[in-house]
């Protein structure tokens, strides 16, 4: 992957997206195979490349008992971001994904979708170079999914990295730069939109029609 | 009979859940346990009877009359036990009005929820009956056996006071939260529900202290301060002590007017707990407008930043202050001692240090888990660029500082009269206290922070671990106490009895080096698919 690269992992449940993503966070260890985080070998050191990752999980990994700004100052302790940077950094984070009311109060009664935008703001309070997420849209009404989405498209257009799987296949075809299919552990279809549709041979299919038809000529394969 | 929506079928379904849950409880949720657990509950039960047979052996030889002294003794026991079942059913009576499980289902449903709830009461008696006959049946039973059948009747004793209890608890918790509201009463009823499980014998406790000097609550029991502050001994305050002794009629009535009270408390409560569990729901969804304190935004190093995480969440955490303050109640008898022999010889310190040793073991291995197993943000924590064995020193040291602040104070006032006894105590802490942490370390799980109350099912091993291990410390303080070096033999043993858990813990077969402290792909990936 390059700077500035979103990049859509896409695949039927069970098909691995979530242990590869995982194991690029270094929460997995692989059995065998190499893992590069722009020139870094995660596994021969996992510490430097974790520097340069920011994960979010579908599930949002927040304290119930911390506030959102308490929050985000525990993680830029574990980043060792600067203060004066990591401090603008979340003010800015806050108000962005409109935390602001709320900033102050422990995160214990917060909606899910408060909670996922919390956690998204500790994923990006370090500035990573990478961002991975895992389902970052699952359980958000429209407007915090719209939200996310923005502040993500502006982290891509700021030169990051993002990794990305999601089951709702428009927002991947209308956000993915590229597009990978992964079928019980093996990526099978790799490219643009564009590359997708020629490798199926349907110039105008919806992403919904090339993923299926993948996956589907995968499964009669195997 | 079966009918849905009758007070049958409502009794059904709650003893299956109670049953599944109780099951769940003992076997950590993991299936193909129930011939461990049938021995294991086999195995308790004939070591408790062989206990109640050590302990009943000599009594029986003597002449138990139903006079004022053993009527005395009988009722403190009564008392004992029903201040510990009050204490569970306090608890029960709050997990009625918060967990919301099948709540809402049966809410929303057209039953009458009335029967629902006077069934959950009537389940609150059961259990709380069934787990003190856990300890007391087999006294009850070695007393039967060696004294005759009338002493059956205690077990009408228990279920009576189980009875009672119950319907203490429920008009208690309703009247704490009718008067300061369903926020505040579920932190409150589970303060009230520690206090009350501690109060009466560390009230014991002071009174023997204060009266005669000792720590025998039953020299206390049997001094004429006592004979000549209770009531005739026709009364009937001690009928529940007479139905404990064999009479059946006094049995009869006591059963009877527990049952009566119970009935009662059930009508008049049950139509009104649908509402109170309503109202207790619309808090915890009502927006959460409790503001943390404004301190300037400053971002410390990965160590201290941990540290200062897990700190805040501890002192935050209300169920860690409720268990916290049963640990401190403890404290109180040595404590006034300790200020009562300030200038008494160092004999006292055998009582004090083996106690706050033991406290500090049980306090430690709390907190250990709460930091280590109750991480609520596992993934953060590991995604960080921080070296697992720094995040795992730094929750230690989180710990450590809790105990510090705790004990400290205990040990500045040994030290004023006895500096020797006081630096026993402190290392006796720190080496009980390091011991849990390492225990809850090497046995460490993922789980939430609010099953605390349960941590103790996830592994039997660690429970018993910390528990013996502090008891050895505990001993070894004692020991050193009192002046012999043998304390450095029981040290030795308890050293010992770490390296033999930490060969059984699974944390030896995870090890490796730092950066490889994570589980395989393939492993993860087997996981699933079973689950699937």
């Amino acid at each position: 992957m390059s700077p500035g690269e979103f990049y859509m992992l896409l695949g039927p449940n069970g098909a691995g997206k979530t242990t590869t993503l995982r194991m690029i966070s270094g929460l997995l260890r692989p059995d065998e195979g190499t893992i590069s985080v722009f020139g870094i070998d995660a596994i021969a050191d996992p510490v430097a490349a974790k520097r340069i990752i920011g994960w979010l999980s579908d599930e949002p990994m927040i304290y119930d008992k911390l506030s959102p700004t308490e929050y985000l100052e525990f993680v830029s302790g574990l980043w060792s971001a600067k203060t004066d940077i990591a401090e603008r950094r979340a003010r800015d984070l806050i108000a962005w994904l409109g935390l602001e009311k709320h900033a102050h109060e422990r995160c214990e009664h917060f909606s899910r979708g408060m909670r996922q935008k919390v956690a998204l703001a500790g994923a990006l309070v370090h500035e990573p170079k990478l961002i991975i997420l895992d389902e970052p849209l699952t359980g958000l009404d429209a407007g915090s999914a719209r939200l996310v989405k923005d502040v993500l498209l502006e982290r891509v257009r700021a030169g990051c990295a993002i990794i990305m799987t999601t089951h709702i296949l428009e927002i991947a075809e209308r956000m993915g730069d590229r597009i990978g299919v992964i079928s019980d552990g093996q990526l099978i279809a790799e490219g643009s939109l564009l590359q997708l549709r020629n490798r199926v041979g349907s110039g105008d299919a919806t992403l919904e029609e090339l993923f299926l038809a993948i996956v589907g000529q995968d499964t009669t394969t195997s | 009979m079966n009918k849905p929506g009758t007070l049958v079928w409502f009794a059904r379904h709650e003893l299956r859940l109670t049953w599944r849950d109780g099951i769940s409880m003992m076997t950590a949720g993991r299936p193909g346990r129930g011939w461990k657990l049938a021995l294991g509950l086999t195995t308790f039960i004939l070591c408790m009877h062989a206990v109640a047979f050590y302990a009943l052996r000599r009594a029986t030889a003597l002449a138990i009359e139903r006079d004022l002294p053993t009527l005395i003794a009988v009722t403190c026991t009564i008392l004992l036990s029903a201040a510990a079942m009050l204490s569970q059913a306090i608890e029960s009576v709050t997990r009625i009005f918060y967990t919301r499980s099948d709540l809402e289902l049966i809410l929303s449903s057209p039953a009458r929820t009335e029967r629902l709830f006077a069934i959950r009461m009537a389940t609150i008696v059961l259990s709380v009956g069934v787990m003190s006959l856990f300890l007391l049946g087999p006294f009850i039973d070695v007393l039967a056996w060696l004294r005759g059948p009338r002493w059956l009747g205690g077990y009408g004793v228990v279920f009576a006071v189980s009875l009672t209890v119950t319907a203490a608890a429920i008009v208690s918790t309703v009247a704490l939260f009718r008067t300061i509201g369903p926020k505040r009463t579920r932190l409150a009823a589970q303060i009230a529900a520690a206090l009350v499980g501690g109060a009466f014998i560390v009230g014991l406790q002071l009174a023997a202290m204060f009266s005669t000097g000792t720590m025998s609550r039953f020299a206390f029991l049997r001094s004429r301060i006592v004979e000549g502050h209770v009531p005739n001994i026709n009364s009937t305050f001690w009928w529940p002590a007479r139905s404990a002794l064999g009479d059946l009629s006094a049995l009869g009535a006591v059963f009877i007017t527990s049952l009566a009270l119970f009935l009662l408390v059930a009508a008049y409560y049950a139509p009104r707990f649908a509402g109170y569990t309503i109202e207790a729901s619309s808090i915890s969804r009502r927006r959460n407008s409790r503001k943390a304190v404004r301190l300037p935004f400053r971002v410390r190093n990965a160590f201290a930043a941990l540290r200062h995480k897990e700190m805040l969440l501890l002192l935050r955490d209300p169920w860690l202050m409720s268990q916290s303050l049963i640990q401190l109640v403890y404290l109180i008898p040595p404590a006034f001692l300790l200020a009562k022999s300030f200038s008494l010889s160092g004999r006292v310190a055998v009582i004090l240090v083996p106690v706050l040793i033991m406290a500090a073991g049980q306090l430690a291995g709390g907190l250990a888990w709460l930091t280590i197993s109750g991480e609520e943000a596992k993934d953060l924590v590991q995604t960080a660029p921080v070296l697992q064995s720094r995040v795992l020193q730094a929750k230690i040291e989180a710990v450590m500082e809790c105990i510090l602040v705790v004990f400290c104070p205990f040990v500045i006032s040994l030290a004023l009269f006895s500096p020797a006894q006081a630096i026993i105590a402190a290392s006796g802490i720190a080496a009980s206290s390091v011991s849990s942490a390492m225990i809850q370390l090497w046995f460490r799980s993922q789980a939430k922070r609010s099953h605390f109350r349960r941590r103790h099912t996830s592994s039997r091993i660690a429970t018993f671990a910390e528990a013996f291990s502090s008891i050895v410390w505990a001993a070894a303080g004692a020991v050193a106490a009192s002046g012999s070096w043998m304390a450095l033999t029981i040290a030795v043993a308890a050293i010992g009895i770490l390296a033999l858990v930490r060969l059984v813990s699974p944390a030896r077969e995870n090890e490796g080096p730092p950066n490889r402290q994570v589980v395989s792909a393939s492993a993860c990936q087997q996981e699933f698919r079973s689950d699937v």
